[in-house]
């Protein structure tokens, strides 16, 4: 290895930087064009408007009036994705930060308590990683309900395994470091210790798996609604449309064809920037690329 | 080694356990009243009072777990009310359909992705490892309802090549393995990739060039075989993954799959064919898990157990 030091480092900064760059600016794009949603569009998302039904979007056809054209109730296709991105992204950003949340604490626990907590702890999760994750969120949302909060929690439940066991992994390496052990002779206690020189150490973990699970999430969300579980109508989402789209295939493939595309340019973003971040951050990853 | 063996057994024995209580606890604790819930609507008052008895929804919890685990144990999962038959034998009838997609979409991730991971690897920093790498980078992204739904429009509505949607010939297979596959060959391509990056480095590969090789010899025999095992565990662990990827493949088509039957039963309300899926799905999870890691250490030989 030649690399080392900050020539190295400035040397892998220039090679992932593409990466990084296109999936934040792919990913930024969508976020800033939900969350400016009202400024960018004077289109009600939700009331119909039955004359102006299935209009082909702009140059397809259509008029400049309504760029991705309209859907079966005359509804702006191009209001409705970018109002259903403001749920479906703050959605998946809060399961992000729950599962983020209570996944460290949790891998913190097992990691530092050790003995019977963590057996307890890893066997939890093993039992959860037993169910595909599709599944568990579907029989939770029948049960309890199809509401924002029962969807937050069926999304951060299927999260919190992956941070807890990264984050054990992770601090199981670095427990037994000298700079610890110092800190621990010095008597600093354990909580010090922990936020202080463990926490801070993660960082790097963390921040790539709720990058690349931000997508996961936004798939999730968008499947549950596309069966009819996540989001209800009339509010609109990637996912339901995508559905309400399946009946027009051969009369309007717009409708289907935009939410997807919509869905594919976040999860490409998450990815391409959690990807960038994790050979930029994880130097176990580093000798395996060219 | 045997005791590696029994350790793992009882941990997937542990595990199973755990299912349970999970899907005892979704199902039993979670809803206000289950007997309710496990009664086709508007069942009559006596039929819920008798349910109730028969649960012990009257007992303490763990009572009840009691009863919910030996009548799991012994194979009754209780009525499915949409089918009015056994719910074990109503899941049963339908895991033909999804073995035979999850087998056909697993083929094509092993055939596509390895392949893809392999020319990727070995034309390192060429167009062509440019191009799978977009591939599979964009396998990854797209989500695969709509990617169902795109090969649909294109396949069955515009080229009608293929039919889009049921279960009559062979043919109707095609797209659902497509799409069901398309996730786990990118994640396959990707890490042949990267692991068979490693092998071409190491030492013997070199001695083995030196020593006149012909390049695919070098590649196949000797490289392919050192990489196969990252890989193979993930391959592994994609059974699962696929099964829960065939409950939204299955709806996208109208496979008449497991996965296409929990998506209808909930809407029917059909609980108790759903705890039998849960279940079903999970001991088969499980079991897969268990039988990668005993193969582990007849494919690896210099992995010991102690």
């Amino acid at each position: 290895m030649r690399s080392g030091g900050e020539a190295g480092a400035l040397r892998r900064w220039r090679r992932r930087y593409p990466t990084i760059a296109i999936g934040g600016i792919l990913l930024g794009l969508v976020v800033f064009a939900s969350v400016l949603a009202p400024a960018l569009t004077s289109y009600d998302p939700v009331k119909p408007s039955f004359s102006q039904r299935l209009a082909p979007p702009w140059g397809l056809g259509g008029t400049r009036a309504h760029l991705l054209g309209t859907d079966n109730l005359g509804r702006d296709i191009l209001a409705r994705l970018l109002h259903g991105g403001r749920i479906s992204l703050a959605l998946a950003l809060t399961a992000v930060a729950i599962a983020g949340v209570v996944g460290v604490v949790v891998g913190l626990a097992a990691s530092w308590g050790g003995g019977a907590t963590d057996a307890v702890i890893m066997r939890v999760a093993d039992v959860q990683l037993a169910f595909p994750v599709i599944m568990l969120a579907i029989a939770i949302v029948a049960v309890v309900g199809t509401n924002p909060v029962t969807l937050v929690g069926v999304l951060a439940l299927s999260g919190w395994v992956l941070y807890a066991r990264t984050i054990r992994a992770h601090v199981l390496t670095i427990r037994d470091l000298d700079y610890i052990d110092a800190a621990a002779m010095l008597g600093a206690s354990d909580l010090r210790i922990i936020l202080r020189h463990v926490l801070p150490n993660t960082v790097a973990p963390i921040l790539v798996i709720g990058s690349s699970q931000f997508a996961t999430m936004v798939l999730l969300e968008s499947g549950l609604s596309f069966l009819g579980m996540g989001i209800q109508a009339p509010l609109p989402s990637w996912g339901s449309m995508l559905a309400e789209g399946r009946d027009y295939l051969s009369n309007a493939w717009w409708l289907a064809t935009a939410p997807g595309l919509v869905i594919a340019l976040v999860v490409l973003g998450a990815n391409l920037l959690g990807d960038g971040l994790r050979d930029l951050l994880d130097p176990t990853l580093r000798n395996a690329e060219g | 080694m045997r005791t590696y063996i029994l350790r793992r057994v009882a941990q997937s024995a542990l595990t199973l356990l755990g299912v349970s209580v999970l899907v005892f606890v979704i199902l039993r604790v979670l809803p206000g009243d289950p007997a309710r819930m496990l009664l086709p609507d508007g069942a009559p008052e006596t039929a819920v009072a008798e349910l109730n008895r028969q649960l012990g929804l009257r007992e303490p919890l763990i009572v009840q777990y009691g009863l919910f685990l030996r009548s799991v144990a012994h194979g009754d999962f209780g009525q499915s009310f949409q089918y009015r038959a056994p719910a074990l034998r109503v899941v049963l009838e339908r895991l033909p359909a999804t073995v035979q997609l999850t087998a056909a979409a697993m083929l094509v991730t092993i055939a596509a992705g390895v392949s893809l991971g392999i020319v990727t690897a070995v034309l390192r920093g060429t167009r062509y490892d440019v191009a799978g790498t977009i591939l599979a980078v964009l396998g990854q992204s797209l989500p695969n309802f709509w990617l169902g739904i795109m090969l649909i429009l294109l396949f069955g509505v515009a080229l009608r090549w293929l039919p889009t949607s049921g279960f009559a010939s062979w043919t109707s297979l095609v797209l659902p393995a497509v799409t069901l596959a398309a996730f786990p060959t990118a994640l396959v391509a990707r890490l042949t990739r990267s692991s068979m990056l490693e092998i071409l480095n190491r030492d013997y590969v070199r001695t083995g060039r030196a020593k006149g090789l012909t390049e695919p010899s070098v590649v196949l025999r000797h490289a392919l075989r050192n990489a196969a095992i990252p890989v193979l565990t993930v391959i592994g662990l994609q059974i699962g993954s696929l099964l829960g990827g065939a409950v939204i493949t299955e709806s996208v088509f109208a496979w008449p799959g497991m996965g296409k039957l929990i998506v209808d039963a909930i809407f029917f309300r059909d609980f108790p064919v759903v705890q039998t899926v849960l279940i079903l799905s999970a001991t088969v999870f499980v079991a897969i898990n268990l039988l990668v890691d005993l193969l582990y250490t007849v494919i690896d030989p210099r992995i010991r157990y102690s």
